[in-house]
């Protein structure tokens, strides 16, 4: 079983992260966010920012969790290979304490492929099937 | 079972979709036979987008006047096709995130030059070479340009103007960019801390993706009245930048999405897909939305201003002309919400028109256009791809009844991302530009891949249906010769 995958969208990319626990399919699905930008094995997880996000739904913590991330491309200059997740409920729906570790971006030392604008809605999906739990969403790039 | 969707044809390159079902309104698609065959398959394939599912969800949306449009270069988005135009009653419609994206005023700006293709083909290499150096792209590129916090307020307030002042190009640009370069209403208040904080060092950079620097060359010149007021002449060198609004754009969409998403349900608008997510024009959500839009099109005005600037310096040095003998043709947006008055039903109304992947195309006339301009009408500045042509095209009296004065934005994607790197290897097509007398410089070779020709449409196909329809008309074909990729 591939940790994430890339599904089919004619003009953005829709990511699919797959695990054995929803906190692990969010993860994937970070790591394939941040394989769109750059190559993964080439970022150091010599740093470690924390994300601390909330939500009504799955889907939409998901949509937090992705974007919390790639705002921090540009606001710390970091790209991230290795992502820690734990989601809990609360009052309102799910609360998600998560961590990036990564290192600064060197465009050129890990080949900087696409820049990633934004989680959409479109295809947003968070289950557990067949093959574990799966989180997915069409981004924008 | 298959969705049904009838598709009548009225005319050469023009399909009716009648309303049937949740839909307010019918949709109208124009495009060839190729294009509706392709979305026809799609709905037999089930595929999960598609455009034309998309162009009836939009139908639906409360408020919506007339039609739900889609032109040539219609593919699918999210929410909203790309390539869809939608225009709603400012009492009881709605303002939709999806209907702009997340590259608000994303655009195109094209820069004309005393030069002549003979006259840099000895200097072309060193030309790509000091465009690529001298132009930020890709993920990670900073701009020159260093803003503070009060700063960015203002170039979110002013646009190309505030970029202007500081002595980023010239007075006259501004007069031949959409909206003089400054979109009203615009309140940095309603645009979040992260918005701002993410633009700091990306104003002046081009990014990545579909994003381009190309040097090109006029080819052929269709209408000789056009070209002429828009001062292009065969075999004469000019220059387009393709960007957006950068960081800014992508936070402000992302964080009103979130927004309409809430509003969606607090007003209980029914929509056909979460990614429509919406909100009431007359409602809080719904102007604080359309003020952060205005700061998000002006950071982009203002994005391409600085770029024009930087090529100026590039063209000055390589080229020996001065910088000021680089004079803006055009810079429009095919990613934006904007109020304008159209003739609906016999009768001239205010409405709230929605472009995500198409342009303004205002015909003969209109004030919005710049007044050297306007006994023909703007330019429509349509990006093509880095392997075959550009065009520049008008607007049309039968575009602004047909089309809300609408216009192609591009060629349209054909293949995922996904499956242009599989079909093709970046070095494989930078070595077949090269045989075309193409210079590539790109920062991604997979980007490259993605980003091949055969990704796209066929651009004269999606020009000639543009033309066949009526809505838009040829003014001069481009050809690349230097082309610079994020």
């Amino acid at each position: 079983m591939s940790p994430f995958k890339y599904l089919d969208h004619t003009a953005d990319m829709c990511v699919q992260g797959i695990g054995t626990s929803v906190e692990e399919a969010f993860c994937e699905a970070a790591r394939a966010v941040f394989n769109l930008m750059v190559d993964l094995d080439r970022v150091v997880p010599e740093t470690r920012i924390q994300v601390s996000v909330g939500a009504s739904s799955l889907e939409l913590l998901l949509v937090e969790w992705l974007d919390a991330l790639i705002g921090q491309k540009d606001l710390s200059r970091m790209v991230f290979c290795r992502f820690g997740v734990d989601i809990v409920t609360s009052n309102n729906g799910f609360r998600l304490e998560g961590e990036g570790w990564g290192e600064e971006l060197n465009p050129v030392w890990h080949r900087a492929k696409l820049e990633v604008k934004g989680v959409s809605y479109a295809g947003l999906h968070v289950s557990k099937g067949k093959e574990g739990w799966i989180a997915q969403c069409v981004v924008d790039v | 079972m298959t969705e049904q969707y009838m598709l009548e044809r009225v005319g050469q390159a023009e399909w009716f979709v009648p309303a049937t079902g949740e839909m307010r309104v019918p949709g109208r698609i124009f495009a060839d036979c190729g294009t509706i065959e392709q979305l026809k398959a799609d709905i037999e394939e089930g595929k999960e987008w598609n455009a034309l599912r998309q162009v009836c969800q939009v139908a639906c949306l409360p408020g919506i006047v007339t039609a739900s449009l889609a032109l040539p270069d219609v593919h699918p988005g999210y929410g909203f096709p790309i390539g869809g135009v939608a225009a709603f009653d400012l009492d009881s419609g709605v303002v939709v995130v999806g209907g702009v994206g997340f590259d608000i005023n994303c655009g195109v700006r094209t820069l004309r030059t005393p030069l002549t293709e003979e006259s840099v083909v000895d200097c072309k290499e060193e030309l790509a070479e000091q465009l690529f150096c001298d132009i930020p792209a890709g993920l990670g590129s900073e701009g020159k340009l260093r803003l503070s916090v009060e700063e960015i307020d203002q170039v979110l307030v002013k646009g190309a103007r505030f970029v202007v002042e500081r002595g980023y190009g010239l007075e006259e640009d501004l007069e031949y960019i959409e909206e003089g370069g400054q979109l009203p209403g615009a309140d940095p208040g309603t645009v979040s801390a992260v918005a701002k904080q993410r633009q700091f060092r990306q104003v002046g950079t081009l990014g990545s993706g579909n994003h381009y620097l190309e040097v090109q060359v006029v080819e052929e010149v269709f209408d000789q009245k056009a070209a002429g007021i828009y001062g292009l002449r065969k075999g004469e060198v000019v220059i387009s930048i393709h960007t957006g609004s950068r960081a800014l754009g992508h936070q402000i969409g992302q964080d009103y999405l979130k927004e309409m998403a809430k509003a969606t349900k607090k007003y209980n608008l029914s929509v056909q897909a979460r990614e429509l997510a919406c909100a009431p024009i007359k409602s809080d959500e719904g102007e604080r939305y359309l003020a952060a839009v205005a700061c998000g099109g002006n950071c982009a005005f203002a994005n391409r201003q600085v770029i024009t600037h930087l090529v100026r310096s590039s063209f000055a040095r390589v080229c020996g002309i001065p910088p000021a003998s680089v004079r803006t043709v055009y810079d429009i947006g095919h990613n934006n919400v904007k109020l304008e008055h159209h003739c609906v039903d016999g009768k001239e109304r205010a409405v709230l028109i929605h472009r995500k992947g198409a342009t303004r195309a205002f015909g003969p006339g209109r004030e919005e256009s710049p007044v050297s301009y306007r006994s023909v009408g703007h330019p429509i500045l349509v990006g093509g791809t880095m392997g075959t042509a550009s065009y520049i095209m008008r607007g049309t009296e039968v575009g602004m009844k047909k089309a809300f004065g609408s216009g192609i934005h591009g060629a349209g994607r054909a293949l995922s991302r996904r499956k242009a790197a599989k079909r093709y290897w970046g070095e494989d097509v930078r070595s077949s530009l090269k045989d075309k007398g193409i210079i590539l410089r790109a920062h991604s070779v997979r980007g490259i891949a993605e980003e091949a020709p055969g990704a796209y449409k066929d651009i004269e196909q999606v020009v000639k249906a543009a033309t066949e329809a009526g809505i838009n008309r040829p003014v001069v074909r481009l050809r690349p010769l230097i082309v610079i990729k994020g």
